[in-house]
């Protein structure tokens, strides 16, 4: 894998115009001059990112840094002011089956009338389609996705009874149902209890194990090295990107963070804790 | 047989010389079976069919505003209709139609009715305001601007014009055949759509984002269902007017909502409460003469709201506060119970027990409501100057709950991380909830602490 630090696309010498780098076809995701803005003031700037496949890769950035803004783009529910997301060399409208999503848990109101299981079969109604019930297969489905996330005997339980931690797994479990090949998370580990905190560890794991590509939007710099492959340091533009090994550092985490001290002696107990835990 | 005269009293002040003189008759048993049973006139019938269906409708589809959050962007929608209906009027006028046709204005109030949703869309999006605010120009701007074409219609067209007014506070009475069955049409196609799109709207309305990137079109689905609440106000402005008629899409869902947490069950519940209203409203205005079947409809509804509110046994007021008061026992019963079995089969001083209201800062009224919950699980033998004296019953449990919670506490401490969605200090017992070997380490754990666990 190899670490690339960005700081500036690269420009052709003789028409000054950046080039367009090649994405494969491999590759499950890839981000080229993204550019995003709300109300004037851009948010995400000449974002390029190439995700390496079958990997666990973390998002991690200050508060502000366009972390959530980056994966909302890449699905487009914001508009980007310009740049192109491919997914496995194809435009999103042909891909998003195979696409799936984790929404940030305080984006939706809870006390709706749905059980934890009706939110995981919603995980399905594409591929139950327009107009039709959802049968008893789907039903079993989701019913399996919610025992991956050990949430079975709540299944029937409405979803405001359940605590911050369990509906965050219903989240995970509905991810689970759209049987994807690409996950995006946003902050699945925001606020949530350690029991809730380990199921999603072994759920992430299990998706590497079988093939698959998680991109969490993090905010634990302290878990990143053990939970993560694969780091996005994200400042508003790329900061760098790579193996955690190699890219998640101080010097990186001191140009992503810059100079919020707090922040920045967090980070770097991170990686003194990190360092010496890994022997 | 009582014949429907629903008036616009506060426009049309009636002949009384004076508001004590009331000759409201009331109605005998046989007239009340009559009206409810549909057999007092054609035209009383129709009224309540009509107005039965409207509610149908309209508790079916407010579901889904309600849901959406989009409630009140029917209010702004059924005044937003004023300006259209007396242009539209105006412009049948000049075209040498006859102007009062029920179809036209209907159509001019639907038409202005979509321009004050696109309003309200293009306020939100183009500029800084909320929706709330974006819904309060709309709705306030275009009822003016009717208003305004209304006087102007009334001061200067033809004696053609009267009636137009109808339209603000409704007159069902004015319903005829035809109507009922526009109702009906309406009812169905509203029942049919929610019946298709169930699971798509449910998706749109409980997480907009996850229904966009999963691919579904949230803005179609979003126009479909406010296509249905552009209907249904329109529909009920003939029957309730322009100012209630959001009472008729907002009051049965929220009404049903404290009756059930599935959607189903909740858009049926919505729908019969709808129903319901249209049809016992309708009946008490043709028996009662000249109160306006409108906002009797409304009322009615708003008497099932109130009943919902506080009666309904899952999400209802006294029934959240008597679960409340319950658990608030238990503990209480609880502490008494431990305070118990420290005393070592003793009864407990009423000063203790006293001491004990103190330091729980427990209010006046829960010592003898205490009473009564320890008497009758059978806990407590008798209260005597001496004190309170617990059965054996009472002792046993005392004892269990002593342990119970030392457990509880210990293994807090012993696996902080995981423990708090375990920890569960109402159950019987711990063994319900943790293995027997892990009560073992815990016990073990207590005893090298020196600390005393009791049986179990």
């Amino acid at each position: 894998m190899s670490a690339a630090v960005h700081s500036r696309p690269r420009r052709r010498q003789d028409t000054g115009v950046t080039a367009r780098p090649e994405h494969s076809k491999e590759s499950p995701l890839a981000v080229h001059a993204m550019t995003v803005a709300y109300n004037k003031k851009p948010v995400l700037w000449d974002v390029d990112y190439d995700a390496p496949p079958k990997q666990l890769i973390s998002i991690v950035g200050p508060n502000g840094a366009g972390k959530s803004t980056f994966i909302k783009a890449c699905l487009g529910l914001v508009p980007s002011a310009s740049g192109q997301v491919e997914f496995w060399g194809d435009v999103y409208k042909r891909s998003r089956h195979r696409i799936g999503y984790v929404p940030q848990r305080e984006s939706v109101d809870w006390d709706f009338p749905v059980s934890a299981l009706d939110v995981v079969c919603m995980g399905r109604y594409r591929k139950i389609g327009w107009c039709r019930p959802v049968t008893r297969k789907h039903k079993r489905a989701a019913m399996e996705c919610l025992e991956r996330v050990g949430m079975a005997s709540l299944a029937k339980r409405q979803i405001s009874q359940l605590s911050g931690g369990q509906q965050q797994r219903v989240f995970l479990a509905r991810a689970l149902a759209q049987e994807s090949d690409l996950y995006f998370m946003d902050e699945p580990f925001a606020g949530v209890d350690a029991a809730t905190e380990r199921a999603i560890v072994d759920v992430l794991r299990e998706l590497r194990a079988s093939g698959k590509t998680v991109i969490v939007v993090h905010h634990d710099l302290q878990t990143v090295r053990e939970y993560f492959d694969h780091v996005i340091l994200l400042n508003m533009r790329v900061v760098a990107s790579g193996d955690v090994a190699t890219v998640f550092t101080e010097e990186n985490l001191q140009r992503t963070y810059g100079g919020r001290l707090t922040l920045l002696s967090e980070a770097s107990e991170a990686i003194a804790q990190a360092a010496s835990g890994r022997r | 047989m009582p014949e429907f005269s629903a008036h616009l009293g506060a426009l049309h002040p009636h002949r009384h010389a004076s508001i004590t003189d009331v000759t409201d008759e009331l109605p005998t048993l046989t007239e009340i079976l009559e009206t409810l049973t549909f057999r007092a006139g054609f035209n009383t019938n129709m009224v309540i069919l009509g107005t039965t269906l409207l509610g149908l409708a309209a508790g079916v589809v407010g579901v889904f505003a309600l849901l959406r959050k989009r409630s009140l962007v029917a209010d702004a929608i059924s005044h937003a209709t004023l300006p259209g209906i007396c242009i539209a009027f105006l412009a049948a006028v000049v075209l040498g139609y006859e102007g009062r046709s029920i179809l036209i204005l209907l159509v001019g109030a639907t038409l202005s009715g979509i321009v004050g949703v696109l309003c309200i869309h293009a306020i939100v999006r183009f500029t800084r305001l909320h929706e709330d605010a974006a819904i309060g120009i709309v709705l306030s701007v275009f009822f003016g601007a009717g208003v305004v074409l209304l006087t102007y219609i009334q001061k200067n067209a033809s004696a053609g014009s009267a009636g137009l007014d109808q339209f603000i506070m409704g007159q069902a009475a004015t319903m005829v055949s035809a109507d009922a069955i526009v109702m009906a049409s309406i009812a169905g196609v509203c029942m049919l759509l929610v019946v298709l799109l169930l699971k798509e709207f449910s998706l749109v309305c409980f997480n907009e984002s996850f229904a966009r990137a999963t691919g579904w079109p949230v803005s179609l689905l979003d126009l479909i269902m406010m296509a249905l609440v552009i209907l249904v106000t329109v529909a009920g402005l003939q029957a309730v007017g322009l100012i209630l008629v959001v009472a008729m899409l907002i009051l049965p869902p929220v009404s049903a909502r404290f009756w059930t947490d599935r959607l189903w069950l909740l858009v049926l519940l919505s729908g019969f409460i709808g129903a319901s209203s249209g049809y016992l409203g309708s009946s008490v205005s043709a028996l009662l003469p000249r109160k306006p079947a409108g906002a009797v409809i409304v009322l009615t509804a708003g008497v099932l709201f109130v009943i919902s509110m506080l009666g309904a046994p899952a999400r209802g007021v006294l029934a959240t506060l008597v679960r409340r008061l319950i658990l608030n026992m238990r503990i209480a019963s609880e502490h008494l119970l431990e305070a118990a079995y420290e005393q070592q089969g003793r009864p407990i001083p009423v000063d203790q027990v006293r001491g004990l209201a103190r330091l729980r800062a427990w209010p006046l009224w829960t010592l003898p409501l205490l009473k009564l919950t320890l008497n009758r699980k059978g806990y407590l033998a008798s209260v005597t100057t001496e004190g309170w004296r617990l059965t054996p019953a009472g002792l046993e449990r005392g004892a269990q709950v002593s342990r119970n919670h030392k457990l509880w506490e210990q293994y807090l401490v012993s696996y902080a991380d995981i423990a708090p969605s375990h920890v569960d200090w109402s159950v019987d017992q711990v063994e319900h909830v943790l293995t027997p070997e892990l009560v073992a380490e815990l016990e073990h754990k207590l005893t090298m602490h020196g600390i005393e666990v009791g049986a179990s």
